[in-house]
Protein backbone atom coordinates (compact mmCIF):
# COMPACT_ATOMS: atom_id res chain seq x y z
CA UNK A 1 0.00 0.00 0.00
CA UNK A 2 3.03 2.04 -0.45
CA UNK A 3 2.10 3.66 -3.58
CA UNK A 4 -1.33 4.93 -2.34
CA UNK A 5 0.38 6.75 0.17
CA UNK A 6 2.65 8.71 -2.18
CA UNK A 7 -0.05 9.23 -4.49
CA UNK A 8 -1.52 11.31 -1.43
CA UNK A 9 1.40 13.17 -0.29
CA UNK A 10 1.43 14.36 -4.00
CA UNK A 11 -2.11 15.30 -4.02
CA UNK A 12 -1.32 17.11 -0.71
CA UNK A 13 1.67 19.32 -2.10
CA UNK A 14 0.14 19.96 -5.15
CA UNK A 15 -3.50 21.32 -2.92
CA UNK A 16 -1.05 23.76 -1.37
CA UNK A 17 0.31 24.84 -4.71
CA UNK A 18 -2.97 25.51 -5.85
CA UNK A 19 -3.99 27.30 -3.11
CA UNK A 20 -1.30 29.46 -2.68
CA UNK A 21 0.62 30.25 -5.80
CA UNK A 22 0.19 33.75 -7.45
CA UNK A 23 -0.32 32.75 -11.28
CA UNK A 24 -4.03 31.57 -11.19
CA UNK A 25 -3.42 29.27 -14.34
CA UNK A 26 -0.43 27.48 -12.39
CA UNK A 27 -3.38 26.99 -9.50
CA UNK A 28 -6.06 25.59 -12.11
CA UNK A 29 -2.56 23.45 -13.52
CA UNK A 30 -1.59 22.28 -9.51
CA UNK A 31 -5.78 21.74 -9.25
CA UNK A 32 -5.61 19.50 -12.23
CA UNK A 33 -2.74 17.53 -10.65
CA UNK A 34 -4.73 17.20 -7.61
CA UNK A 35 -7.55 15.36 -9.54
CA UNK A 36 -5.22 13.44 -11.32
CA UNK A 37 -3.85 12.12 -8.43
CA UNK A 38 -7.21 11.52 -7.09
CA UNK A 39 -8.00 9.57 -10.28
CA UNK A 40 -4.59 7.39 -9.80
CA UNK A 41 -5.78 6.69 -5.71
CA UNK A 42 -9.16 5.31 -7.19
CA UNK A 43 -7.50 3.08 -9.20
CA UNK A 44 -5.11 2.12 -6.35
CA UNK A 45 -8.59 1.44 -4.32
CA UNK A 46 -9.74 -1.05 -6.75
CA UNK A 47 -12.39 1.62 -8.45
CA UNK A 48 -11.59 1.52 -12.32
CA UNK A 49 -15.40 3.30 -12.94
CA UNK A 50 -14.49 6.02 -11.03
CA UNK A 51 -11.26 6.66 -12.07
CA UNK A 52 -12.21 6.90 -15.75
CA UNK A 53 -15.31 9.29 -14.78
CA UNK A 54 -12.80 11.30 -12.74
CA UNK A 55 -10.20 11.90 -15.64
CA UNK A 56 -12.66 13.02 -17.92
CA UNK A 57 -14.12 15.12 -15.40
CA UNK A 58 -11.08 16.78 -14.45
CA UNK A 59 -9.88 17.10 -17.87
CA UNK A 60 -12.70 19.18 -18.67
CA UNK A 61 -12.52 21.32 -15.29
CA UNK A 62 -9.26 22.17 -16.06
CA UNK A 63 -10.07 23.37 -19.45
CA UNK A 64 -13.38 25.24 -17.61
CA UNK A 65 -10.41 27.08 -15.70
CA UNK A 66 -8.10 27.74 -18.42
CA UNK A 67 -10.81 29.11 -20.72
CA UNK A 68 -11.76 31.36 -17.78
CA UNK A 69 -8.81 32.43 -16.46
CA UNK A 70 -7.33 33.21 -20.19
CA UNK A 71 -10.97 35.28 -20.64
CA UNK A 72 -10.27 37.39 -17.61
CA UNK A 73 -6.54 37.79 -16.02
CA UNK A 74 -3.70 35.56 -15.15
CA UNK A 75 -2.45 36.69 -11.66
CA UNK A 76 -3.98 36.74 -8.12
CA UNK A 77 -3.95 40.26 -6.90
CA UNK A 78 -4.50 38.88 -3.22
CA UNK A 79 -1.54 37.21 -2.67
CA UNK A 80 1.72 38.75 -1.19
CA UNK A 81 -0.28 41.38 0.35
CA UNK A 82 -0.60 41.99 4.28
CA UNK A 83 -2.89 39.74 6.17
CA UNK A 84 -6.26 42.60 5.91
CA UNK A 85 -7.32 43.36 9.11
CA UNK A 86 -11.31 42.07 8.19
CA UNK A 87 -9.76 38.55 7.38
CA UNK A 88 -8.09 37.97 10.79
CA UNK A 89 -11.14 36.91 12.08
CA UNK A 90 -11.93 34.10 9.47
CA UNK A 91 -8.75 32.90 9.67
CA UNK A 92 -9.01 32.46 13.68
CA UNK A 93 -12.87 31.07 12.92
CA UNK A 94 -10.59 28.79 10.57
CA UNK A 95 -8.16 27.65 12.75
CA UNK A 96 -10.11 26.71 15.58
CA UNK A 97 -12.95 25.08 13.84
CA UNK A 98 -10.03 22.86 11.70
CA UNK A 99 -8.71 22.18 14.83
CA UNK A 100 -12.21 21.02 16.32
CA UNK A 101 -12.84 19.12 13.29
CA UNK A 102 -9.33 17.29 13.24
CA UNK A 103 -10.02 15.64 16.83
CA UNK A 104 -13.50 14.78 15.65
CA UNK A 105 -12.34 13.10 12.79
CA UNK A 106 -9.74 10.79 14.87
CA UNK A 107 -12.37 10.26 17.18
CA UNK A 108 -14.81 9.20 14.65
CA UNK A 109 -12.09 7.49 12.41
CA UNK A 110 -11.22 5.23 15.73
CA UNK A 111 -15.04 3.93 15.40
CA UNK A 112 -15.46 3.06 12.01
CA UNK A 113 -14.18 -0.24 10.24
CA UNK A 114 -10.38 0.23 9.57
CA UNK A 115 -9.12 1.17 5.90
CA UNK A 116 -9.31 -2.03 4.45
CA UNK A 117 -12.23 -3.95 5.84
CA UNK A 118 -15.40 -2.24 4.84
CA UNK A 119 -18.56 -3.64 6.65
CA UNK A 120 -20.54 -4.25 3.11
CA UNK A 121 -23.98 -5.29 4.91
CA UNK A 122 -25.92 -3.84 1.82
CA UNK A 123 -23.60 -4.42 -0.56
CA UNK A 124 -23.45 -8.57 0.50
CA UNK A 125 -26.76 -8.80 -1.36
CA UNK A 126 -25.92 -6.66 -4.26
CA UNK A 127 -22.50 -8.89 -4.93
CA UNK A 128 -23.94 -11.96 -4.67
CA UNK A 129 -27.57 -11.11 -6.83
CA UNK A 130 -26.45 -8.75 -9.18
CA UNK A 131 -25.88 -10.15 -12.14
CA UNK A 132 -28.82 -12.72 -11.77
CA UNK A 133 -31.45 -9.64 -11.32
CA UNK A 134 -29.77 -7.15 -13.89
CA UNK A 135 -27.73 -8.89 -16.16
CA UNK A 136 -24.61 -6.09 -16.00
CA UNK A 137 -21.57 -7.93 -15.36
CA UNK A 138 -19.91 -4.28 -13.48
CA UNK A 139 -21.80 -4.30 -10.18
CA UNK A 140 -21.23 -0.55 -10.43
CA UNK A 141 -23.36 0.24 -13.14
CA UNK A 142 -26.06 -2.28 -12.05
CA UNK A 143 -26.12 -0.42 -8.65
CA UNK A 144 -26.22 3.07 -10.47
CA UNK A 145 -28.38 1.78 -13.48
CA UNK A 146 -30.69 -0.14 -11.73
CA UNK A 147 -31.05 -0.95 -7.61
CA UNK A 148 -30.48 2.71 -7.54
CA UNK A 149 -31.81 4.07 -10.39
CA UNK A 150 -33.94 7.12 -9.19
CA UNK A 151 -30.65 8.51 -7.29
CA UNK A 152 -29.38 8.58 -10.89
CA UNK A 153 -32.36 10.27 -12.20
CA UNK A 154 -31.83 12.65 -9.42
CA UNK A 155 -28.14 13.24 -10.77
CA UNK A 156 -29.62 14.03 -13.99
CA UNK A 157 -32.05 16.33 -13.03
CA UNK A 158 -28.98 18.33 -11.19
CA UNK A 159 -26.51 17.97 -13.93
CA UNK A 160 -30.07 19.61 -16.05
CA UNK A 161 -30.75 22.12 -14.06
CA UNK A 162 -26.58 23.48 -13.69
CA UNK A 163 -26.45 23.01 -17.58
CA UNK A 164 -29.62 25.91 -17.92
CA UNK A 165 -27.86 28.07 -15.14
CA UNK A 166 -24.47 27.81 -16.86
CA UNK A 167 -26.21 28.70 -20.45
CA UNK A 168 -28.27 31.36 -18.82
CA UNK A 169 -25.32 33.06 -17.34
CA UNK A 170 -23.16 32.82 -20.27
CA UNK A 171 -25.30 33.58 -23.04
CA UNK A 172 -25.31 36.93 -25.48
CA UNK A 173 -28.82 38.02 -24.86
CA UNK A 174 -27.96 38.51 -21.27
CA UNK A 175 -24.43 40.87 -21.87
CA UNK A 176 -26.66 42.76 -24.88
CA UNK A 177 -29.60 43.38 -22.04
CA UNK A 178 -26.83 44.26 -19.12
CA UNK A 179 -25.21 46.53 -21.78
CA UNK A 180 -28.23 48.96 -22.67
CA UNK A 181 -28.39 50.68 -19.02
CA UNK A 182 -25.61 51.94 -19.09
CA UNK A 183 -25.25 53.67 -22.47
CA UNK A 184 -28.61 55.36 -21.68
CA UNK B 1 -7.03 5.23 9.22
CA UNK B 2 -4.06 7.36 7.76
CA UNK B 3 -5.73 7.90 4.42
CA UNK B 4 -9.37 9.21 6.13
CA UNK B 5 -6.91 11.69 7.68
CA UNK B 6 -5.60 12.66 4.37
CA UNK B 7 -8.64 12.95 2.84
CA UNK B 8 -10.07 15.39 5.90
CA UNK B 9 -6.66 17.08 5.22
CA UNK B 10 -7.69 17.59 1.87
CA UNK B 11 -10.90 18.98 2.96
CA UNK B 12 -9.68 21.60 5.32
CA UNK B 13 -7.01 22.97 2.39
CA UNK B 14 -10.61 23.45 0.57
CA UNK B 15 -12.26 25.01 3.76
CA UNK B 16 -9.30 27.05 4.08
CA UNK B 17 -9.27 28.57 0.46
CA UNK B 18 -13.17 29.31 0.62
CA UNK B 19 -13.06 31.12 4.19
CA UNK B 20 -9.85 32.88 4.33
CA UNK B 21 -8.69 33.60 0.39
CA UNK B 22 -10.05 36.27 -1.03
CA UNK B 23 -9.74 35.40 -4.82
CA UNK B 24 -12.92 33.97 -6.30
CA UNK B 25 -10.98 31.25 -8.55
CA UNK B 26 -8.95 30.15 -5.29
CA UNK B 27 -12.51 29.58 -3.78
CA UNK B 28 -13.82 27.42 -6.30
CA UNK B 29 -10.48 25.56 -6.23
CA UNK B 30 -10.93 24.79 -2.50
CA UNK B 31 -14.49 24.35 -3.60
CA UNK B 32 -13.27 21.56 -5.70
CA UNK B 33 -10.88 20.28 -3.33
CA UNK B 34 -13.72 19.48 -0.59
CA UNK B 35 -15.63 17.69 -3.04
CA UNK B 36 -12.33 15.48 -4.23
CA UNK B 37 -11.82 15.00 -0.32
CA UNK B 38 -15.60 13.73 0.18
CA UNK B 39 -14.95 11.66 -3.05
CA UNK B 40 -12.08 9.93 -2.28
CA UNK B 41 -12.92 9.69 1.39
CA UNK B 42 -16.17 7.20 0.13
CA UNK B 43 -13.59 5.31 -1.93
CA UNK B 44 -11.49 4.34 0.66
CA UNK B 45 -14.40 3.59 3.09
CA UNK B 46 -15.41 0.93 0.92
CA UNK B 47 -11.91 -0.45 0.01
CA UNK B 48 -11.31 -3.87 1.23
CA UNK B 49 -7.90 -5.26 1.19
CA UNK B 50 -6.70 -8.53 -1.80
CA UNK B 51 -10.15 -8.06 -3.30
CA UNK B 52 -11.02 -7.19 -6.79
CA UNK B 53 -12.93 -4.60 -8.39
CA UNK B 54 -16.23 -5.77 -8.69
CA UNK B 55 -16.93 -6.63 -12.17
CA UNK B 56 -17.86 -10.11 -12.77
CA UNK B 57 -15.58 -11.30 -15.43
CA UNK B 58 -16.79 -15.07 -14.83
CA UNK B 59 -20.06 -16.17 -13.39
CA UNK B 60 -18.15 -19.12 -11.36
CA UNK B 61 -15.21 -16.95 -9.82
CA UNK B 62 -14.90 -16.59 -5.72
CA UNK B 63 -16.84 -13.13 -5.30
CA UNK B 64 -13.93 -11.38 -3.09
CA UNK B 65 -15.10 -7.35 -4.38
CA UNK B 66 -14.34 -4.21 -2.94
CA UNK B 67 -17.39 -2.58 -2.14
CA UNK B 68 -20.08 -1.62 -5.18
CA UNK B 69 -22.26 0.65 -3.34
CA UNK B 70 -20.06 4.03 -2.36
CA UNK B 71 -18.33 3.53 -5.77
CA UNK B 72 -21.88 4.07 -7.51
CA UNK B 73 -23.06 6.86 -5.00
CA UNK B 74 -19.41 8.92 -5.91
CA UNK B 75 -19.96 8.25 -9.73
CA UNK B 76 -23.04 10.38 -9.44
CA UNK B 77 -21.34 12.92 -7.16
CA UNK B 78 -18.24 13.30 -9.76
CA UNK B 79 -20.47 14.15 -12.45
CA UNK B 80 -22.80 16.80 -10.38
CA UNK B 81 -19.38 18.65 -8.86
CA UNK B 82 -18.28 19.05 -12.65
CA UNK B 83 -21.53 20.69 -12.94
CA UNK B 84 -21.72 22.59 -10.00
CA UNK B 85 -17.98 23.85 -10.67
CA UNK B 86 -18.77 25.22 -14.11
CA UNK B 87 -21.58 27.49 -12.75
CA UNK B 88 -19.48 28.42 -10.55
CA UNK B 89 -17.24 29.14 -12.97
CA UNK B 90 -19.37 31.13 -15.51
CA UNK B 91 -20.75 33.34 -12.51
CA UNK B 92 -17.12 34.47 -11.47
CA UNK B 93 -16.63 35.23 -15.05
CA UNK B 94 -20.05 37.33 -15.06
CA UNK B 95 -18.26 39.09 -11.90
CA UNK B 96 -15.23 39.34 -13.50
CA UNK B 97 -16.90 41.36 -16.31
CA UNK B 98 -18.63 43.69 -14.35
CA UNK B 99 -15.80 44.36 -11.58
CA UNK B 100 -12.78 43.98 -13.15
CA UNK B 101 -11.62 42.16 -10.44
CA UNK B 102 -11.61 39.21 -8.50
CA UNK B 103 -11.02 40.03 -5.34
CA UNK B 104 -14.08 40.05 -3.04
CA UNK B 105 -13.21 42.59 -0.76
CA UNK B 106 -13.19 44.84 -3.82
CA UNK B 107 -16.13 43.62 -5.12
CA UNK B 108 -17.85 44.62 -1.56
CA UNK B 109 -16.62 47.84 -2.00
CA UNK B 110 -17.79 48.69 -4.98
CA UNK B 111 -21.58 47.19 -4.00
CA UNK B 112 -24.82 50.15 -4.57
Amino acid sequence: MTEIYVVLIAMLAAAVVAIEVKDLLAAAVAMGMVGFSVAIAFILVQAPDLAIVQIVVEILTVVFFAAVILRTTHTDTTVGKRLKQELVFPAVVYGGFALLFMVLACRVFSELPAFGEPVMRVARDYIAIGLQQTGAANLVAAVILDFRAYDTLGEVVVLFTAVVGVLTVVRRLGRKADKKPEEK
Amino acid sequence: MIPFLVCVLLFLFGLYAIVVKRNLIKMIIGFCFMEYAVNLFFAFAGFKREALAPIITDPDMARNFVDPLPQALVLTAIVIGLATTALMLALAMRIYAKYKTFDITEIRRLKG
